[in-house]
Parts: structure tokens; sequence; C-alpha cells
């Protein structure tokens, strides 16, 4: 036990409920670990978003305890958890682009919220437009791009500043299935390159098999299922930044 | 798209296990959302409000000036009448009071007033039968002490006096004026009271307003916020079109304040009443007056820095 390593989230015995509703989440317990590539899947309804907002920060506990990047949640001051969030990289369900700014301010803003010198974001940004094919379209904003486009904008978004931890909500909800393998060859290079830990939120099965070293974490009904040990550690020998061969 | 671009703003592993700090800055933060134009009628509410605080301010500095001017000319002075019906009775207890109050330590200057003048004065109030005689007219001196007239100076003069001539009465002149001081100190509360509850109009204006607008971009703004965008960048993106619109307001009110206050002046002045004149404006006071537009500034900024913080606090 004294070789394992901090994982980058731990969550511990939350649960989850809204106002007086039962909990739609219960007795969470596991160790998200550096360089792991997770699914997380279930049913519509069976807690994937709710729990993605808890590990992006957009949702306290109704109970337990969390711990991210070596921080406690529960007793972290609100006015530090932007410092926090700036660590993570997020694909949320519908894009959530700022319809006003162009699909280059929109990449461009996890950097400035940074801080970056505007010289380096203009060149970060540019690459990260031509990586994900974009680069003709950096003016174009949200409402006249097409929903794949906006959706590589959003994943622009979410890895331009190298997050730690990307968390994507249903990515390839909303692309073809041949874009939707580009995303998750993108997320990947991102993983393997980069070191990033990836959690990808999908109701698609057929998704699971196209990352092979991909770790599985399943929601029934509010509850978390580990039908690939990806909760357990070591969570894989193979799984990339866990130590494994 | 299967390799990923090297980034000249990537942060290095270092950097980022430390949780420092980042500081917002103003270039970047006004880049997060585009700039609004003024719309909307809040600029012209903040103007005509900060104009009625220019003017009540104008008006409260005014009677203050008002009321120190008459207080400063007739806090020294004293008047002294001799009542006495026999004309020349009273001419001779006029002069010997005169005499008196020559010799009376700290008394600085002693008037007997003509009869000539004193028949003119009343005479719109008496008619021209006045200069006859058939009303008996009490003399009148004017005393200017070295010191304030109070009521030890009033008794001391009354009494060192009434010893030598009988029927000589000592008034402070100031007491004279006492309801019409106390009328404009009320006036001058009343001129700050009305500044104060423009002032809390002006901030409910601009809390509105501030209100408004985040509930407008509340999506945006949840976007930022779960990017990593701190409560001070975000207020500083609202804070920046309300400010732009509060100075628009505050200038243009303060300007036209001022005008009106200029043109309200001008006319008093052309009354040419001793009084009235008293009541102008100095440099000080017009300074003061200058200041109001950037404290409307102010006030809308914390207002809108305080909304902003207010609504944010709901988030996580």
């Amino acid at each position: 036990m004294s070789d394992r390593p901090e994982g980058h989230v731990k969550f511990d015995n939350v649960g989850l409920r809204y106002g007086t509703d039962p909990e739609v989440l219960s007795n969470l317990s596991f160790t998200l670990y550096p360089g792991s590539f997770y699914f997380l899947t279930g049913a519509s309804g069976a807690g994937k978003t709710s729990l993605l907002k808890m590990l992006y920060l957009a949702q306290r506990p109704s109970r337990g305890a969390i711990r991210m990047f070596g921080q406690d949640l529960v007793t972290m001051p609100q006015t530090r958890l932007p410092e926090l969030r700036r660590r993570l990289g997020v694909v949320f369900q519908n894009f959530r682009l700022v319809p006003y700014l162009t699909a280059f301010d929109n990449v461009a803003l996890p950097l400035r919220l940074a801080g970056t010198e505007e010289k380096k974001v203009v060149k970060a940004v540019g690459d990260m437009l031509d990586w994900v094919g974009l680069a003709h379209r950096a003016h174009a904003v949200p409402p006249t791009l097409s929903g794949g486009e906006q959706q590589r904008v959003a994943i622009a978004r979410a890895v331009i500043a190298r997050p730690k931890m990307l968390i994507a909500d249903e990515p390839t909800g909303n692309v073809d299935p041949e874009m939707a393998l580009k995303l998750l060859r993108l997320f990947e290079a991102l993983n393997n390159r980069v070191g990033t830990t990836v959690v990808v939120a999908t109701h698609d099965v057929h998704l699971l098999k196209k990352v092979p070293d991909s770790l599985i974490m399943r929601l029934n009904k509010g509850q978390l299922s580990d039908p690939t040990g990806a909760l357990r550690y070591p969570p894989r020998p193979s799984a990339p930044g866990t130590g494994g061969s | 798209m299967s390799t990923l671009p090297p980034l000249s703003a990537e942060t290095d592993n270092e950097a980022e296990d430390t949780l420092a700090p980042v500081r917002p800055r103003g270039r970047a933060a006004a880049r997060l959302l585009p700039p609004t134009r003024l719309t909307g009628p809040i600029p012209w509410v903040i103007a005509i409000l900060i104009a009625l605080v220019v003017i009540a301010a104008a008006g409260g500095l005014a009677l203050r000036n008002l009321a120190s001017s008459a207080n400063a000319g007739l806090s020294r002075a004293v008047s002294v009448q001799i009542v006495e019906p026999n004309p020349d009775l009273r001419s001779a207890r006029g002069a010997a009071a005169v005499k008196v109050l020559t010799g009376i330590e700290g008394v600085q200057a002693v008037r007997l007033v003509p009869e000539a003048d004193l028949n003119a004065m009343l005479e719109p109030w008496l008619g021209e039968g006045v200069a006859s005689g058939d009303v008996p007219i009490p003399a009148l001196i004017d005393v200017e002490l070295t010191r304030s007239a109070g009521p030890d100076e009033i008794a001391r003069i009354e009494a060192l006096l009434g010893a030598q001539v009988p029927g000589a009465r000592v008034d402070a002149q100031g007491d004279w004026l006492r309801p019409v001081q106390d009328a404009l100190a009320a006036l001058q509360y009343l001129a700050f009271g009305l500044i104060a509850l423009v002032a809390l109009a002006t901030a409910a204006a601009v809390w509105l307003s501030a209100r408004n607008a985040f509930a407008a971009a509340r999506e945006t703004v949840e976007i930022m916020h779960l990017l990593g965008a701190s409560q001070r960048q975000i207020a500083a993106v609202f804070l920046r079109d309300v400010v732009r619109e509060a100075a628009f307001g505050a200038v243009f009110g303060g300007l036209a304040g001022a005008g009106a206050v200029w043109l309200l002046g001008q006319q008093f002045a052309a009354l040419d009443s001793g009084m009235v004149g008293g009541g102008g404006l100095m440099l000080a006071d017009w300074l003061v007056i200058a200041c109001i537009p950037l404290a409307g500034v102010l006030l809308a900024m914390a207002t809108a820095r305080i909304t902003i913080a207010l609504a944010l606090r709901d988030m996580l």
C-alpha cells in the first residue's frame, strides 16, 4: 500500500441529493489515478452527469469527502476553487461555448483566465485550432458552426491549457462515427503524450472497445460498480502513468 | 489531428503543482466578453440622479455660506435702543450712551444712527408722518464688539449702561436672525437628506442594472466560472460596463447640474440683495461639487461589485 501513488481524485462515501429528493448518487468511494483513461458508463438517468458535475467542481456532495489534487474540497475555501478548476479540462454535454465569442476566443478562454501572455495565446490557440481541423473557422461564432465543429471547439478549449484531468460528458454524442473515433484518438493522444487523466462519460458501449487501455466505471441507479477493477489499485497493469508496464 | 501540438503557452509541471493565486489582468478580462454599448435607460437615470445631487449639494453649500455670512456679520453686533418719548431727552441720553459705550472694554465701534436714517427705514411701514415726531421713535445705536455678543456680554453692557442711561435696551443683532438661521439650517438638513436619498436611488439603479446584466449573461458567467474564472475576473468584466455607463451618466449629469447651479447663481446675483449675496459658492464649494460625479462612479462600482459578489456566492 505504501507505494500506491496518490490519486488525482478520491471520493470517500460520497452521496448526492437535490433538495429533499432521494439520493441520486449513493456511497461513492473510488480513486482516479494519474494518467489513466476512464470510461464512465450507465443508462440515461444513472447519474453520470451528476457525478461529472462533482468532478468538475460544479456541484458539492451532500455527504462524504472529496479530495482533488491533494486538496480537501470540503474544507477548501470557495475562493481557491478557481485555481483547482484551471487544472481541469471539461467537455460539456451541450458544449457550453460562449455564443458571442469566436471559435478562437472560446478556445483562448482558459489561457486568458489564467493570465497567459496574449502573444502565447495567439500561437497556442492557432496551433490547437489547426490540430482539431478548425483553423479556417477561427473567426466563426458558435451559432454558425455545425454540431461537430462546436464539439471540436469545445474539446480544443478543454485541452488548450494541458489539464491534469480531462472530463468529457458524452463528447461523441453529436458527431458521426468517424469523427467520434477521431475525437477519441485525440483524447488518447492527450492521455498518452501528456499523461492527462481522462474521464469520458458515455452510454455508447461501442466506444469502450476503441480505447484498449481504458478502465470502465459503471453507474447503475446511483451506485458505482467496477467491472474492470478500475477502482482498485493497481487498476490495470498496462494503464499509463500508474507505474504499470 | 493525431499529434498534439506543442503549446507555447503550456505551463510546466512544477508551476502546475503550485496552487498560486492568479492575478486577473485587466486587458485579458476585458476580452472575455464583448463590450456592450450604452443602451437602456441606466446611464440617463444616473445622469438625472447625479444632476439632482449636484443641485441639492450646491443648494446646501449656498445655504451654509449664507448662514455663516449672516452670522459673521452679526455675531459681534449689538443694538442699543433709547426708548424715550421726549425728543430732547432722548437725544441727550443717546449722546450719553455713546459716550459710555465708547469707554466700555470690548467695544470696537459705536455709531449713533442718524434720525433721518431711522425715519427713512421706517417710512415704508409708518408712512410719511414718521418724520413729524408724532410717533416717538427710539434712538438707535449700532455697537460693534471685539468678540461675540453672547448673553454674558449683553448683560455686562446693559449693566454698565443702565446705571447712567435709564431706558437703554441692549440686544444682540444676531438674535433677530436666529429664526432665519434655524430655517436655513433646516433647509441644509433637507438638502443633505435629499443627497442621501438620491445616492440610495443611484445605488438602486446600478444594482438593478448590474443584476440584469448578470442575469442576461448568466450562462456565460457559469461557463467562465467552470473554466476557472475567479470572482474578481468575472466582476471585472461586468464592472467595465457598469463603470462606463456610470461614468457617462456621472459626467453628463454633473455638467447638467453644474450648469443649472451656475444659471441659478446668476439669477440670484442679479437680485443684488445683501443677504442673498452671501450665499454664493466659493472655489472650495465648486471643488466639492466636482467630486460628486466621481463619488457617483465609485458608488456605482461598489454597488456593482457587491451585487455580483452576492450573485456569484450562489455558485459553487
